[in-house]
């Protein structure tokens, strides 16, 4: 049984050294010329204004969070569900009570309202939408 | 080009080499179509079924990061050079430009009372082709795109003395 | 209604704001530069004439003066009338109508690119076409244009 994790070793050793002779390759053949036009933000021809790093609404890290979790939750049932039968009402008990764990953190994010997408507030967003055009470099 | 470009003189490796990395470059020349006035309606039927420039190879990519050919399809503005120029700065390298239309070869039609149009693109980054038209019919285009083509082919990594 | 009886209704309430009436294609009302703004109001408000559409704005280059044409519709009765103002080539200046139309903005912009007419009033007066470094007003008849902008050629 040890003998077959060569195999996945040997897979492993062609995969690195595919990749790592590919992009050698490329580095010995592609030009390299750096400047600092040629590394400047694009911003579609204009000049860069602000950072490029910009803060992005925290819903979008909610919801991938709240995805993962039920995701694995998923993943989960999946190996139960084949031997499901075999363990009878003791096993369907135990999981239920895995299920019923998560089911009230669903509760809790459904009311603190984390599912939902459009959020009444947006007081906030006024400054970045009416920015005056004078603003920005001609 | 990294370590081999200009280091070995002319040999059969060379050539070998040289016929590879040009058939590769010119047959994935992905344009980053800059479509600005009515050429760009044209380069459109280029891209569009009838006369489809994907069997060349050439993928539209709106990003100057990602594209090797620069398509100037319509009149640059004085006011819009500054954004050609800044864009051609941001591709990397190798890098082309197909001059699309009369208005990007020498100002087209607005050449004598056009206070605001640039007369020619090449005042403001190196063309390589000039495609004639006002505008360039599809096949047009594909001659010039065609034509970039064999410059692409004579390109060497030789040392040139 | 008429032009006739727009320009009569205009007589009654302005008076000597109001110059002359001349029937083509287009009737236009010549209007003086101060009565420009008030007119301007009266129409879009008055019940009657309710033009609430400012269709165009626009500059124009004769010889000795410079003039700006408002072209006004109305959806709602279905009539049209043009109006013009002169003001001399030297220091051109003109009551902006931004507060009766909101479009008169942008159309007021552009006049002052291209003619160099200064909107009296208005909130962003600024080149609209041409970049903000641009030099001269390129729809004057006596315009030259620049040789160089930003060290690229302009001319042929």
């Amino acid at each position: 049984m040890l003998l077959d994790y060569a195999n996945v070793l040997i897979f492993m050793g062609i995969g690195t050294f595919f990749i790592v002779f590919n992009l050698t390759l490329g580095s010995l053949f592609r030009p390299n010329n750096p400047s600092p036009e040629k590394l400047s933000t694009y911003e579609c021809g204009e000049e860069p204004v602000g950072p490029s790093w910009i803060q992005f609404n925290v819903r979008f890290y909610v919801v991938a969070l709240d995805f993962i979790i039920f995701d694995v939750e998923v993943v989960l049932l999946y190996p139960w569900a084949v031997v499901a039968k075999q363990f009878g009402w003791y096993g369907f008990g135990a999981m239920m009570v895995f299920v019923g764990i998560l089911l009230i953190g669903l509760a809790f994010a459904w009311k603190k309202g984390t599912l939902e997408w459009v959020r009444p507030k947006v007081e906030q967003f006024r400054d970045v939408i009416a920015r005056p055009i004078s603003q920005t470099a001609a | 080009m990294g370590a081999i470009e200009g280091r070995f003189s002319d040999n059969v490796i060379i050539t070998s080499l040289d016929y590879f990395i040009n058939w590769a470059r010119l047959s994935a020349l992905w344009p980053m179509t800059f479509g600005l006035a009515c050429c760009a309606i044209e380069m459109m039927a280029t891209g569009a079924s009838r006369y489809d420039w994907d069997r060349f190879g050439m993928i539209p990519r709106a990003t100057p990061r990602q594209s090797d050919l620069m398509i100037v399809a319509g009149t640059v503005t004085l006011k819009m050079s500054s954004r050609v120029k800044k864009l051609y700065d941001q591709m990397a390298e190798p890098r082309y430009v197909i001059a699309m239309g009369c208005c990007a070869t020498s100002g087209g039609p607005y050449w004598q009372h056009g206070y605001h149009v640039l007369k020619g693109v090449d005042r403001v980054i190196p063309v390589d082709v000039y495609v004639p038209g006002c505008p360039p019919r599809p096949e047009s285009l594909l001659a010039g795109v065609m034509k970039l083509q064999e410059k692409i082919r004579h390109q060497t990594i030789a040392k040139v003395l | 209604m008429t032009p006739q009886e727009i320009f009569d209704n205009l007589q009654a309430e302005f008076g000597d704001g109001i110059i002359d009436f001349t029937e083509k294609v287009d009737t236009w009302i010549r209007v003086s530069l101060e009565a420009i703004a008030s007119v301007c109001h009266y129409l879009r408000n008055e019940p009657g004439h309710d033009f609430e559409s400012l269709m165009c704005l626009s500059g124009v280059d004769y010889e000795d003066h410079l003039t700006v044409v408002y072209h006004l519709g109305s959806y709602a009765k279905k009539h049209k009338i043009a109006l013009k103002v002169e003001v001399g080539r030297d220091e051109p200046k003109v009551p902006t109508v931004e507060a009766v139309w909101r479009v008169a903005n942008w159309h007021e912009r552009e006049a002052y690119d291209m003619f160099g007419i200064v909107f009296e009033g208005h909130s962003d007066l600024r080149r609209i076409l041409c970049p903000d470094d641009w030099e001269g007003w390129p729809l004057r008849k006596d315009y030259k244009v620049q040789e160089y902008y930003r060290g690229i050629k302009v001319e042929v």
